[in-house]
């Protein structure tokens, strides 16, 4: 008995420390502590404020878009082959939900070329799959798998690029992430927290980014008004002045006048990636459709030597020299380190926002109130905790310290595991935590009711201090087993706050049959064990 | 000290009194619901723009209501809060018909109260509306020409520290007073007056938009409904698992029965039901939940050795003994929520609503409504088997039910 006491004292003095390092770490001075609590305790938005955004990606566009690609490369195939048609146009799905529904019509083609028109497709475009409506007309739609590729990707790209432009905001926390059923509600949850200005932050992601690859006119300018004075203050013929953006090594700002007409656009961007060429220098992939590899082929061939711009949304991210005639595959050498690399090809990827968005949901807590509800909700806390302890202190005399000190414990259990398992802390959380704390105490009354009960019934301190115990530990695992269950539920089917609840109430429940059972099991021991013969009990 | 010792109270006897004061409750509820049209459902349900605004005065909600209607199309709801905490506040509700324009309408709200309360044409920034980003960039060049130029990082800082005085109570984002900020670390005289120069102090603070689109407000509904009733379900099946069906049906009424009443109560004082409620009133079934299987516990503790007493007897010795710890747990839960309550702030106040009204009723139903299901039924079982087992000399009807109760000794 005595070396089991030890035995168990041992691992609830584990447990406390490793949850309090879990808490706040090693602190070596008072501003580091608060330091540590701030990092480990995670606070929702709806606690310390900041924006949150639900936006839903109109998939539907990038179907449209790859139905129209498929369309003019269609066109030139048939004309190179001397196949006739009437008309091939698309239809106009116009939400999500009819984003499946995307097909295109081909129309008037003669019944002679039948064989030839198919082959051609079948060959071409074999991702769409082939239907003749009649003789001469025909449908294409796409494939189930390529749809469902395709939008993936498409919320995919969208997620990657709203990442990369809230990065702008040099925020020190966000998160950009897929939301809801990903299957089919193609929703992006943003998460900013400390941001109070969703306007800018919607201005940020709303505009849909322009790439453009276009011809170098003059520059670099330190200056804007330098670049004008150049030109005698007045602009050549279709140019604009672009700022490039500032770099790792920053050499001050420049300035280029670059071409307004686009050689190739964002739409026409295939693929770009990171690479590395034989003397193992890092450089930017890219390949380009069919159609943007034909015009870009043409322009390099016609300008090589004179240089060409990447303008990103009016910024410019990359100047290079044209070395040799491109077509659908080329390379931006001469990049610095693999960083520039990578990123270059990212705004490459990025450049074009696949598809339009609508906003569903925003929602912005003001730095001012989130510091109110945490100073509300502490104030509350703290009388409703103050209120618990002394009536348990008075109602239960000495084995009333034994439940307060498994409440405690009990909140420092829960406090470490919200650390530990990087959650947040949201006020629905919070009514998690409040139930817990309900069932802590209820926990603790029972025991000590059942205690008093076999006490009144006259067994002996230890013997009821055992009874009381043992007849509790049921109905503390069938209340606790129940919640378990009820939270597994919630935890399945419910949405963001409701989860919260449920992750929150677990959490806090298993913290509660170690403590209220556990724990305060072995202060009874020890305190009978203390005393040769225990005569009465202070409860 | 103790409250309750060896009690012996008829809970039992007083069934139908109390069976009727629910059925009262719930139907008054039900009744409020339907005259009401629905439930009042905050915008996380059924979409919509919700602004809150602090005032640095009482607020004028007639003129904030008529310079709404002026801009916005629409129901407009303007309220203010009740608890002394916030009554300077109000929170401004407009409806979203459609998704497209949830980007539009914040920035019309915001315009109309800078048109209304601000001084949007003396071209200067608002100070207790701003952002950092903003204010940053308001400063940086007046700071340089009045010869107080800064670093980036020393300007941030600067904008970060008088933000959070501006944001901590007790001015909760209102200023009144530029001088208030000459206590700011790193606000000197020249930067105070370049403040001032370029901002100017509205008596409002935005402190929290939420927009909804109807679409969304939809669903969380159906995902929060579908949620509970399969957490409901789960606790069904384990209860009878571990006891008996029929008590498991009797703890699930029970916990509909706390909902209808806390919903109806909230219909009744025409307050709205929004995501915190949601969570309150998970918080209450599982507490009423809880409650109930404390006594249904006892219950089939005692069944084992009151083999002679009647049923309803059983019961009743269940309760009282469990009578103790229920009235101290209740009271101890219920003395957190009241703290909640009183001083939680609006922020909290539907949540801890539920909660005072859950907690009173969660620890009634258990005893009025859980226990008396589990006696009728077995009552009524045992009358049926009476009739078609007429006059049993031995074996009293009784007998089936204790052997149908799983014994703590087979544990």
């Amino acid at each position: 008995m005595k070396q089991n006491l030890t035995a168990r004292s041992v691992v609830i003095v584990a447990v406390i420390l490793i949850c309090v390092f879990g808490i706040i770490g090693f602190p070596k001075s008072m501003a580091d502590l608060k330091k540590n609590w701030d990092n480990n305790i995670r606070l929702g938005l709806d606690l310390k404020g900041g924006s949150r955004l639900v936006l839903q990606v109109q998939v539907q566009d990038a179907l449209k878009a790859e139905a129209d690609m498929v369309i003019n490369r269609l066109k030139d195939d048939l004309k190179k082959q001397n196949i006739s048609w009437t008309d091939i146009s698309r239809n106009d799905p116009q939400t999500v939900q009819d984003a499946d529904s995307i097909e295109i019509n081909v129309k008037g083609v003669p019944a002679t070329q039948s064989s030839a028109f198919r082959s051609l497709v079948n060959d071409r475009d074999s991702d769409w799959v082939l239907t003749p409506t009649s003789s001469t007309d025909y449908v294409l739609r796409m494939k189930p798998s390529e749809l469902l590729s395709m939008k993936k990707d498409t919320v995919d790209r969208e997620i990657q690029t709203i990442g990369n432009r809230i990065d702008q905001l040099g925020l020190a926390e966000k998160s950009v992430q897929q939301y809801g059923r990903s299957g089919d509600d193609y929703q992006i949850l943003v998460q900013l927290p400390g941001v109070d200005d969703p306007a800018r932050v919607k201005e940020l992601i709303g505009t849909t980014a322009v790439l453009e690859v276009t011809s170098v006119v003059d520059g670099p300018f330190p200056t804007r008004d330098a670049a004008l004075a150049a030109h005698g203050g007045v602009l050549p013929l279709n140019t604009k002045v672009v700022k490039q953006l500032p770099r790792g090594g920053s050499e001050g700002e420049q300035w280029y006048i670059v071409n307004r007409n686009a050689v190739i656009t964002g739409r026409e961007m295939r693929n770009a990636r990171a690479g590395q060429d034989e003397f193992r220098k890092w450089e930017t992939d890219f390949t380009l459709s069919q159609d943007g590899g034909k015009r870009f082929g043409a322009f390099t061939g016609a300008n090589i030597g004179n240089r060409l711009a990447v303008v990103l949304d009016n910024n410019i991210v990359s100047v290079a020299t044209i070395q040799s005639k491109i077509d659908d595959s080329g390379r931006i050498t001469g990049l610095g380190s693999q960083d520039e690399a990578v990123d270059l090809a990212r705004y490459l990827r990025s450049g074009s926002l696949p598809a339009g968005i609508v906003y569903l949901e925003e929602r912005s807590v003001g730095p001012s109130l989130g510091a109110d509800s945490i100073h509300q909700g502490f104030v509350a806390g703290i009388a409703g905790l103050i209120a618990v302890v002394a009536v348990m202190l008075v109602y239960y005399k000495r084995s009333g310290v034994n439940a307060v000190l498994a409440l405690i414990l009990n909140a420092v259990v829960l406090l470490a595991a919200v650390s530990y398992f990087g959650a947040v802390l949201t006020l629905p959380g919070i009514a998690g935590i409040i139930l817990t704390v309900g069932m802590a105490v209820d926990s603790n009354v029972l025991i000590f009711e059942r205690i008093r009960e076999e006490l009144r019934a006259g067994k002996a301190v230890v013997s009821a201090v055992d009874a009381g115990f043992n007849k509790a530990w049921w109905t503390i695992v069938d209340t606790h087993v129940t919640t378990v269950v009820s939270c597994a539920f919630l935890f399945l089917f419910g949405e963001g706050p409701v989860k919260g609840f449920a992750v929150t109430l677990v959490i806090g429940l298993i913290a509660n049959v170690f403590t209220a059972v556990f724990v305060s099991r072995t202060i009874f021991d020890y305190e009978l064990s203390s005393q040769r013969r225990m005569e009465a009990l202070s409860i | 000290m103790e409250l309750f010792k060896n009690t012996n109270f008829d809970f039992l006897r007083w069934k139908w009194p109390f069976i009727g004061a629910s059925l009262v409750l719930s139907v008054a509820g039900i009744v409020s619901i339907i005259a009401h049209g629905g439930l009042k459902y905050g915008i996380d349900f059924k979409g919509g723009a919700l602004m809150t605004v602090r005032f640095a005065y009482p607020p004028p909600i007639d003129k904030i209501r008529t310079a709404m209607a002026q801009k916005i199309k629409g129901d407009i709801s303007v309220q203010n809060f009740t608890d002394p905490a916030s009554r300077d506040e109000v929170a401004i509700g407009t409806e979203l018909q459609e998704e497209r324009l949830l980007n539009a309408n914040r920035q019309t709200m915001a315009d109309v109260l800078t048109a209304t309360f601000g001084q949007p044409q003396s071209g200067k920034l608002d100070f207790n509306n701003t952002s950092q980003q903003q204010l940053i960039d308001r400063l940086r060049d007046p700071l340089a020409r009045a010869g107080a130029a800064l670093s980036e990082q020393q300007l941030q800082t600067l904008v970060v520290n008088l933000l959070r005085f501006r944001d901590t109570p007790p001015r909760s984002g209102i200023v009144t007073d530029f001088n208030q900020l000459s206590a700011v670390p790193g606000v000197t005289p020249t930067v105070l007056n370049t403040l001032k120069q370029e901002c100017y102090l509205a008596p409002f603070n935005i402190r929290n938009v939420e927009m909804v689109g109807p679409k969304v407000g939809a669903e969380l509904r159906t995902k929060a409904i579908l949620a509970t009733l399969y957490a409901l379900a789960g606790m069904l099946v384990y209860i009878a698992f571990r006891f008996e069906w029929i008590y498991g049906l009797g703890a699930v009424i029970a916990c509909f029965h706390d909902t209808i009443i806390t919903v109806g109560l909230f219909s009744i004082f025409n307050k709205e039901i929004d995501m915190t409620v949601i969570a309150a009133l998970l918080t209450l079934v599982g507490y009423s939940m809880n409650d109930t299987i404390v006594i249904f516990d006892r219950i089939r503790e005692n069944l084992k050795f009151m083999r002679r007493d009647s049923l309803e007897t059983v019961m009743n010795r269940a309760i009282n003994q469990t009578l103790s710890r229920t009235v101290m747990t209740s009271g101890l839960t219920f003395l957190t929520v009241i703290a909640l309550f009183i001083w939680g702030g609006p922020v909290l106040h539907g949540f801890s609503f539920a909660l005072v009204c859950g907690i009173i009723v969660g620890t009634y139903s258990s005893v009025f409504v859980a226990s008396p299901i589990v006696l009728f039924w077995h009552n009524y079982a045992d009358k049926r088997k009476k009739r078609t087992a007429p006059a049993p000399a031995v074996a009293p009807a009784r007998a089936e039910t204790l052997r149908k109760s799983p014994t703590r000794a087979a544990k």
